[in-house]
């Protein structure tokens, strides 16, 4: 019931979120003079007919909002601009699930690669291994994943020649952006990982695992780990908007055909249409993702409240 | 014993305890930060080097470089790394201008005409000098600075020790001249962030009741936007050339926008912060003080409230500066921030990946950019943990 509550709770947010960011667009897109919607080239008499009627550009303004608006209710954001014969829901169909598997492969690398190395810098408090994870977890955090990603194409791809460049299709193509997507959030998740498990290993329960005999593997991994998992989870919600925007760069360092190069390519050519679907799409994507992550949260630890 | 002699014990003692409260020196959170601040060595390396990068930014028009945008596309076209000297030719330039200036003022009087001709001509060629050539127009104080440089160093140019780029352009000349961009970019965004966070943050902290509740809803509604999306489509905007070139003729850069841009968006933690301290310092004692005698609610905001914060807004500044250098870079990488002839190291960058071919990788295009940008947001991180460990020990770990 609590859970049901607070759902509904947060898609009324979202609603409310996703107008604004739709009226917002909107009159922005409106008041461009020179915009396609004043006709920046001159266009073929049939083409503005065409636009004309779907948008219905002769009405008065407020008549062009509700019929815009009621058309994105129904998830439909009309014909891009750019592209001739495709409407934007086809192009984002086909970029969505590029940009999921690059997207969830980059979180996999981010939480396997960031967890490992921060239980065992933990575990071997001030080591060698201690202090070189954490030192490639700043780094990690510090530099900016297209200067990653441009590196690494220099080394892997030139010197090394064990990658492909571009592209998208095989899974060797996919590991180097992949990996240079998870890289800061590895980073940011080893030094929770870290603190977190400090944390917890200095409470009584674990001496007392330790005293019943248990494996320090067993200690570790469930009764140590289960508490440091906290600041993780918590931080998975920043991580997942920080994904989101990362696959804008990579997709477009390495050619990968998904939203965030249609997005940018929309942006960059004045496709309108396409840039306020993919703003929408974003925006629905990051509230839903936000909401899993609260949901989560509440799961591991029954002392927070959903609200 | 007499009550004089009483009160003149008392007196005694009252006098003693005050001198020795004269004699303990207070410490003030600035100089007890500090003091923990210098013990951290990770920090303090960080700091000197910020210095030397926030140094050689600023006097960038001073250093012997090459011009940041001077092409050269025929013989100096993405040349690797190398120590083959290069030199200006400003200064034969100027004899050329001194000589006519010569000629100018012998014709003067004798031949009208001729020295009608030579004062245009002389006019002509100031307009047309290689400073503002070299370094696209630069304002006043740049323009000084690099005519300093060129008494102090001449002609004389550091060679392209960092190679150079597709157009024939120096390297090194554009990592430097493109610190300035980011630093800046850094500098001003965070500043306005600073200035709505604090007063937005402080003003729904002091009011309380529903203001507060709907500017603190405001802002939940602003959390769940993905800004840097929106930015992105604003700033397609502002390039159209409908709404760029009403601007400019108005002195508007897009560039000045794009900061102001950044700075507004990255101020939602600064206010939430900064509203939950005013919220547990406004019941205090000295609220009350400046209460009766009748400051205004603005007055108690602005200077008795936001002084109090600003240990922890000093924390989240630290933690801000990177991130808009980040973000800046970020965009300007993706082509929608800072344009040409602006430089900075996201563009860098940018042109460093964009000439990645089959056949070759031009490694200096991205090497020495991405490192200037990874070395200074390395050393910002390292130095806003220690600001943060130093001046709220509490924070520490989290």
């Amino acid at each position: 019931m609590q859970v049901l509550t607070f759902l509904l709770k947060r898609f009324g947010w979202m609603i409310v979120t996703v107008w604004i960011v739709f009226t917002v667009s909107f009159f922005l897109m409106r008041q461009i003079p020179g915009g396609p919607f004043n006709g920046e080239r001159v266009l073929s008499e049939a083409v503005r007919a065409r636009l004309e009627a779907r948008y219905n550009l002769d009405a008065p303004i407020s008549e062009q909002y509700f019929t815009h608006l009621w058309n994105t209710v129904q998830l439909d954001f009309g014909p891009s601009f750019k592209m001739q014969d495709f409407t934007v829901n086809e192009v984002l169909a086909q970029g969505f699930p590029v940009s999921a598997a690059l997207g969830i492969l980059g979180m996999v690398f981010a939480i396997s690669i960031g967890m490992t190395s921060g239980i065992v810098s933990a575990v071997r408090r001030n080591s060698a291994y201690d202090y070189s994870f954490m030192l490639l977890a700043t780094l990690g955090i510090a530099i900016p994943n297209f200067v990653l990603a441009a590196l690494l194409i220099v080394v892997f791809v030139f010197n090394l020649q064990m990658f492909p460049a571009a592209g998208w299709g095989d899974i060797s193509q996919i590991i180097l952006p992949a990996f240079c997507l998870g890289a800061p959030f590895a980073g940011y998740i080893a030094r929770l990982t870290r603190t977190g498990m400090l944390e917890v290993l200095g409470n009584d329960y674990i001496r007392t695992a330790y005293a019943k005999g248990l494996s320090p593997r067993t200690v570790v991994l469930k009764h140590g780990l289960r508490g440091a998992l906290l600041p993780v989870v918590s931080y998975l919600g920043p991580a997942i908007a920080g994904i989101l925007t990362g696959s804008l760069v990579l997709e477009r360092i390495f050619v990968i055909p998904g939203m965030g190069s249609h997005f940018i390519e929309a942006a960059i050519q004045r496709d309108y249409t396409l840039a306020m679907g993919a703003l929408l799409t974003y925006t629905v994507l990051l509230f839903v993702m936000n909401t899993l992550v609260d949901l989560a949260y509440s799961i591991i630890d029954p002392r927070v409240q959903l609200e | 014993m007499s009550i004089s002699d009483h009160q003149a014990s008392e007196l005694e003692r009252l006098t003693k305890i005050l001198r020795e409260a004269h004699d303990v020196q207070g410490v003030s959170l600035w100089a007890d930060g500090w003091k923990r601040l210098k013990r951290n060595r990770a920090a303090m390396t960080s700091l000197w080097i910020l210095g030397v990068i926030v140094t050689l930014a600023l006097l960038t028009p001073m250093l012997p470089l090459q011009s940041p945008i001077f092409q050269d596309v025929k013989n100096r076209e993405l040349l690797p790394p190398q120590w083959d000297s290069f030199s200006l030719d400003i200064q034969a330039y100027d004899r050329e201008t001194t000589d006519l200036e010569k000629q100018s003022s012998a014709a003067q009087g004798r031949d009208k005409e001729e020295y009608t001709r030579l004062v245009s001509l002389i006019a002509a060629r100031e307009q047309t000098h290689p400073i503002k050539l070299y370094w696209n127009n630069p304002g006043t104080l740049v323009t000084w600075m690099i005519q300093l440089r060129m008494a102090i160093f001449g002609d004389y140019c550091i060679p392209s020790i960092f190679g150079t780029d597709k157009l024939g352009r120096d390297v090194l000349s554009r990592v430097f001249w493109g610190s300035r961009v980011s630093l800046a970019c850094g500098f001003i965004a965070t500043f306005v962030s600073l200035i709505i966070g604090v007063s937005y943050g402080a003003i729904s902290g002091y009011l309380g009741g529903r203001v507060d509740n709907i500017m603190m809803r405001i802002v939940d509604v602003f959390y769940s936007i993905p800004f840097i999306f929106i930015v992105i489509f604003i700033m397609s905007f502002l390039s159209s050339p409908g709404i760029r070139e009403p601007l400019q003729e108005n002195g508007i850069e897009q560039i000045h926008v794009f900061f102001l841009l950044i700075g507004a968006i990255y101020w939602l933690t600064m206010a939430r912060v900064v509203r939950g301290q005013v919220i547990s310092l406004k019941n205090d004692q000295f609220i009350e003080a400046a209460k009766t005698i009748g400051a205004t609610r603005m007055q108690i905001v602005f200077r008795h409230l936001v002084p109090n914060v600003m240990g922890i807004v000093i924390v989240y500044l630290t933690l801000t500066i990177p991130a808009v250098i980040r973000f800046e870079a970020f965009l300007s990488f993706l082509g929608m921030g800072v344009n040409a002839p602006d430089i900075s190291w996201g563009l860098l960058v940018n042109e460093g990946v964009q000439v990645i071919t089959v056949v070759k990788s031009y490694w200096w295009m991205i090497a020495f950019s991405g490192m200037a940008l990874a070395m200074t947001l390395f050393a910002l991180n390292f130095l806003g943990d220690g600001v943060r460990d130093a001046l709220d020990p509490k924070l520490k770990n989290k």
